[in-house]
């Protein structure tokens, strides 16, 4: 895909997300729009995936470590055709495919296992390990949340991947600044986090993680070795102004007037990209 | 059945055993991964961690993320074996095991080492008495508690191509030699080490040496026990616990709490197959451990031989 077509599958990736989760009538909406560009980046041709085959062992991996941004996992996923677009409309069903939070052993095309958070990132970086000792140039993507960098766990992650020089580990802090309870800065200040994982020892970048040329670029230029850190700059609901505006937004009921205002929001933004090609 | 029971030590300490092992599995399978937290001098593996950094991997003092990176070699294809002591391999990771490993669909085996008071001069802080419990509440999880270095050896392949998560308690040291060459250790099946009618003991790890130094206590007063070796406390040897009932007396020991082990395991069998027996546990009641030699721990909280007797006479 060209920038334009990654633009169109990141705002289609936020269509799907929000239709299927105002079908549940609530979700965890914001954080999963936060991660729609970097999503449609890597579903979107970066990654090396075959999606008539989703266990193929050659295959690039993602850890969506934060878990709850499942749905919008689900939508660049089916869209990809690892599953047929119909299952969307099942997330967190009785009986689903889908759940609200990422499972390897009921999603076509999901690696890990993931909910808790911090978790994710050890499995990263053993996933990685075991493609540096398979010898194959495959990589592993991990996608962490910024609240999700309070859990111990993810720094002794960061520690045991520059020890064992994971430079086929990619991690993305989708630093949108709300977590739960309102703002990282109010509940738990990380601070500076790209300096925190450089002192660990990984390479890292700041960008504008809604901008899905700057999120290429940024892929383009991990270091060859270390474990790389992508600090996303992002908006908690981003680029729809309903769910954008709402402040605390984590997990929200998304019906009615709100739904509909989301909806024709996503759509909006859709036509518009691709009216300009 | 080859036993070798005759009161002595074993010949081998575990850790021995463990490292020299774990070293000939990964050279066996290239597939296979040690993961350790900074216990590998502990455990006899330091020196094929110099030989062989590539299957055998130091995670630093840091076993939530051990567990978690386990669970993506596992992810990778990778058969991971995971050790450090048993409070850290148990309460310390216990929902990076359930989630990451257990409800994450993978393999993962884990070795938590010195059990309750075998944890001796480490004290109270090291000394897990409910790692049994968390691993047992665990879904399809496999629980086992060694109680001989030969079963060690067996166990440790055997394990190798076991799907799931797989939890092994065993002290570092050495028990009493029970089991000679060329034994079978079914998983899920308990062994029967002596043949009695009045009582029968229902033993796991250390336990297992002292149930058979009481059975030849009560021989002399003229009380014959069935002696078993119960290793696999989880999925449990449900027929052997209702044939045990038949002597009408079943007493249960374990170097663990007597909530969660071995002994509510064997009660809920027995009572949900109508057929309880009289039944008397031993093993930790309300207290933590403490420091200090292993034989004064274990007339401390009664887990030795004597008590074991006493418990028996005092029921009959």
């Amino acid at each position: 895909m060209d920038i334009r077509e990654l633009e169109i599958f990141a705002a289609r990736i936020r269509l799907e997300t929000t239709k299927m989760i105002g079908i549940r009538g609530f979700g965890h909406l914001s954080g999963s729009l936060s991660v729609a560009d970097v999503l449609a980046v890597l579903y979107g041709g970066f990654m090396r995936i075959r999606p008539e085959e989703p266990g193929w062992p050659g295959r690039d991996k993602l850890v969506l470590s934060k878990g709850h941004a499942g749905p919008a996992l689900y939508s660049a996923l089916a869209m990809r055709g690892f599953f047929p677009m119909d299952w969307l409309a099942t997330l967190n069903q009785p009986g689903t495919r889908l759940p609200s939070h990422c499972d390897r052993l009921l999603t076509p095309g999901v690696d890990m296992t993931t909910g808790s958070l911090g978790q994710g990132a050890s499995a990263a970086a053993g996933l990685a390990l075991a493609q540096k000792m398979d010898n194959l140039d495959s990589r592993t993507f991990l996608i962490l949340g910024d609240g999700e960098c309070n859990e111990g766990q993810v720094w002794e992650a960061a520690l045991f991947a520059n020890q064992y020089k994971l430079s086929n580990l990619i991690a993305f802090v989708d630093y949108n600044k709300k977590q739960l309870d309102g703002t990282t800065a109010e509940v738990m200040d990380m601070g500076d986090i790209s300096a925190k994982f450089a002192s660990f020892g990984w390479h890292t970048q700041n960008i504008d993680g809604g901008c899905v040329k700057s999120i290429l670029a940024a892929l383009n230029a991990v270091s060859a070795d270390a474990p790389s850190c992508i600090v996303l700059n992002t908006i908690k609901g981003a680029k729809v102004p309903t769910v954008e505006k709402i402040e605390y937004n984590h997990h929200i009921v998304v019906e009615g007037d709100l739904l509909a205002a989301a909806i024709a929001e996503c759509e909006l933004e859709l036509q518009k990209l691709e009216v300009r090609g | 059945m080859n036993l070798i029971f005759d009161g002595s030590l074993d010949k081998l300490a575990f850790r021995a055993v463990f490292g020299e092992n774990m070293e000939a599995l990964a050279a066996a399978d290239s597939n296979v991964v040690y993961l350790d937290a900074d216990m590998m001098s502990s455990i006899d593996t330091r020196n094929f961690w110099k030989r062989n950094p590539q299957q055998a991997i130091n995670c630093g003092i840091a076993e939530a993320n051990m567990m978690g990176v386990a669970a993506g070699l596992s992810a990778g294809g990778k058969k991971p074996y995971v050790h450090t002591f048993g409070p850290f391999a148990s309460r310390r990771v216990y929902d990076q095991v359930v989630l990451s490993i257990a409800y994450a669909g993978l393999s993962v085996r884990i070795f938590g080492t010195d059990p309750g008071v075998a944890a001796a001069f480490n004290g109270g802080t090291h000394m897990p008495f409910e790692d049994l419990a968390l691993y047992r509440a665990i879904p399809r999880a496999t629980v086992i508690e060694i109680s001989d270095s030969t079963m060690l050896k067996n166990i440790m392949w055997q394990i190798k191509e076991r799907e799931g998560l797989t939890y092994v308690r065993m002290t570092r040291k050495n028990y009493h030699g029970i089991y000679g060459e060329g034994n079978d250790f079914k998983i899920g099946k308990g062994l029967v080490l002596r043949e009695g009618g009045d009582a029968a003991v229902i033993a796991c790890g250390m336990m297992v040496s002292e149930a058979m130094l009481a059975a030849e206590i009560l021989a002399g007063e003229g009380i014959h026990i069935k002696v078993i070796d119960m290793f696999t406390i989880k999925p449990l040897d449900v027929d052997l616990v209702r044939e045990a009932a038949k002597t009408g007396l079943i007493v249960t020991a374990e170097n663990h709490n007597i909530v969660g082990g071995l002994g509510e395991a064997v009660a809920t069998a027995l009572i949900e197959a109508n057929a309880a027996p009289g039944f008397r546990r031993i093993g930790m009641r309300e207290s933590f451990g403490e420091v200090g030699p292993v034989d004064y721990l274990q007339e401390k909280f009664g887990l030795n031989a004597e008590n074991i007797a006493k418990t028996i006479r005092e029921a009959l």
